[in-house]
């Protein structure tokens, strides 16, 4: 296990070099420059535009730009955002919002999705698995920003069960409307993924095996068929939670939800390039922490990953 | 010469001859019948093949073909489907009007025709779909090929420099590129930014059913024959592995189409001057309130032309993959 762990955390290691360095080369190396970008179609002071230059290092060449930011990281220090708080002090008061709103669209996708799963693949050709076949297949089409607008506007707007934005320090229940937005694609990913396991595992000996011992279907369907299901499924949920907390930009957005996404979304509509820039950087690190804890944790699960290359 | 090795016909004296000294079973033999034939001039089945007369039978083959068609015609000739010009029209007293004739969906808040802006914006998305595919399987089987094909040392650094871009979620990625390229805002740099970060799902396909197709005898057979190993790779193994490439296209176009509007909507896509859904969307989204339909219909648009690729990707990949068959 701790050969594991160790060889996991050596493999991220090029990864985490890798990003970051991916991220700022791309910043450096594209045509387009952040600060005049910033002015829109104003023209720029050239002293003011110095100055902006020199507080985020943009004067220097890129290597030593790329080793004053990871030299922050490692202090804990993201930058400065554009409106002049340091970016650690944004995370502290969004993330847990965020977090939040992850954790609930995880729950609803999560139970949602395994029981319709279950139910379509254990009626395999009928009209309810028919019908969620479609249903998730619309679901999978539609952009992420069209159902946040027609949620928006049917239950906000024309029934008012849902306030239509949230805002600072709102209460859990406001969160539900947009977990549902968020969670509504990957539920329809969990119902497919469900429902193949389902009908896959169904077909295996040991069930075949189980119903000729005499066993009933009340217990052959939760201990046979869904348990043995589920690992597939349980591996896609792992990963989402990072793909939630960082994928949640144009729902916090829309809903207006005070998480890191909103601000990242406030910053790339008011045309904040080095905002946008550290933010991202914050996420993907985000994603890739979540992603290596799921990995571990997956190690300590289940033997068999520990010995696979 | 001697008796025994002379080959004996099936009847004549020779046979019975021997018949007195041994017991032959007659002949049980069904004659042949229908099923038994063997059509010689018949071009042998392979996977494309039975791919297509999977497809063909099915109901929601012909109708996402049918969609996908229709985009396509409405993209390549707007013409035929509105002769309003999209943004010279548009009087600021129509803003934000209902429908009158001419005018089926009625006006934007620029008082511009929304039925014509959706129709010319029709193009873009299916451009930016087709040059991310293109630019995702050139890439992906670039990588995935040469990593499966050649593992060790190629494989660790191609499959790790994959494994870099896949880290960013793409969606991210072209946040970033974008607001860094905002005065080269165009089809191919949105193209770009969403391709680049967009292909190793592709590499992984291809790199993983490359790993066991190179366990064939056929290759080990062209081995031993003393075919380059660059021939091998392009002769034999690329074709009889593409199969799985073909199947995500489709839907990775859909994911296009879909990562463009998004990039759009947020104000990093296309500029303004650019038809596009999600152009149409991000402008109508502050008037959801009051004037629902200019931000309904470009969002329609937008949902059926992606649903119809995705169904024609399930389609594609269900006959290309018998396993996912026996799941319906």
């Amino acid at each position: 296990m701790a050969g594991y762990i160790l060889r996991r955390l050596l493999q991220a290691i090029p990864v985490f070099i890798g990003t970051t360095f991916l991220i700022y080369f791309m910043v450096f190396a594209l045509p387009g420059d952040p600060i005049i970008a910033l002015f829109g179609d104003k023209t720029p002071n050239p002293a003011v535009v110095a100055q902006l230059r020199a507080q985020y290092h943009l004067d220097q060449p890129f290597v030593v730009q790329y080793l004053i930011y990871m030299g922050g990281i490692f202090r804990g220090d993201f930058g400065i955002s554009f409106s002049g708080q340091p970016v650690t002090e944004i995370l502290a008061r969004t993330f847990p919002v965020t977090l939040r709103l992850a954790v609930i669209a995880l729950l609803i996708e999560t139970i949602a999705g395994i029981l319709v799963g279950m139910v379509a693949g254990l009626r395999k050709g009928k009209l309810f698995d028919g019908t969620t076949l479609a249903i998730s297949l619309i679901l999978i089409s539609l952009p992420v920003f069209v159902i946040a607008f027609v949620a928006q506007f049917v239950f906000g707007v024309q029934l008012g069960w849902a306030r239509t934005t949230v805002g600072e320090g709102a209460p859990t229940i406001d969160l539900i409307l947009p977990a549902i937005v968020l969670a509504s694609i990957s539920f329809a990913q969990i119902v497919r993924l469900t429902r193949s396991s389902v009908i896959e595992t169904s077909s295996l000996d040991f069930v075949r095996t189980a119903y000729s011992k005499g066993l009933g279907r009340g217990r052959i369907i939760p201990v046979h068929i869904l348990r043995n299901s589920l690992i597939p499924v349980v591996t896609y949920l792992a990963t989402d939670f990072g793909v939630l907390l960082v994928g949640a930009t144009v729902t916090e957005g829309i809903f207006n939800v005070p998480g890191v996404g909103n601000t990242l979304y406030q910053a790339i509509i008011r045309g904040e390039g080095p905002t946008v820039v550290s933010f991202v950087t914050v996420m993907v690190l985000i994603y890739l922490l979540v992603n290596l804890a799921v990995d571990l944790l997956y190690g300590l699960l289940d033997p068999r990953i520990r010995y696979v290359k | 010469m001697s008796n025994e090795f002379t080959p004996v016909p099936s009847t004549g004296p020779a046979t019975q001859e021997r018949s007195r000294n041994h017991f032959v079973a007659p002949l049980e033999e069904t004659p042949l019948v229908a099923i038994d034939v063997v059509k010689v001039a018949e071009k042998p089945s392979n996977l494309w093949i039975d791919a297509w007369r999977d497809a063909r039978r099915r109901p929601i083959f012909w109708i996402s073909g049918v969609l996908i068609l229709l985009v396509l015609v409405v993209a390549v000739f707007p013409g035929l489907f509105t002769s309003v010009a999209p943004n010279n029209d548009c009087q600021l007293a129509l803003s934000n009007g209902g429908p009158t004739a001419g005018h089926p969906l009625g006006f934007t808040k620029q008082g511009c025709d929304v039925y014509s802006r959706i129709i010319n914006g029709t193009s873009t998305s299916l451009t930016v779909g087709i040059i991310v595919i293109l630019l995702t399987t050139v890439l992906g089987v670039v990588f995935g090929a040469f990593a499966g094909f050649y593992g060790g040392w190629i494989d660790s650094v191609l499959s790790r420099i994959g494994d870099i871009f896949f880290s960013i979620p793409y969606i991210l990625a072209a946040v970033v590129i974008m607001s860094v390229l905002a005065q080269y805002r165009s089809v191919w740099t949105i193209s770009l930014a969403i391709g680049i970060f967009a292909w190793p799902s592709t590499a992984r396909v291809l790199r993983a059913e490359i790993l066991s197709v190179k366990q064939s005898d056929y290759v080990m057979a062209s081995e031993a024959l003393g075919v380059s190993k660059l021939r091998i790779l392009f002769r034999h193994v690329l074709p009889n592995s593409i199969a799985p490439v073909i199947a995500i296209t489709t839907i990775s176009l859909a994911a296009a189409i879909v990562a463009e509007a998004t990039l759009s909507f947020l104000g990093v896509g296309l500029g303004s001057d650019i038809m596009s859904w999600g152009n149409e969307i991000n402008q109508a989204q502050r008037d959801i309130r009051t004037h629902p339909q200019t931000l309904i219909y470009p969002s329609v648009a937008l949902s059926v032309t992606v649903f119809a690729f995705i169904l024609m990707g399930e389609v594609i990949r269900e006959a290309l993959d018998p396993k996912a068959r026996a799941l319906r």
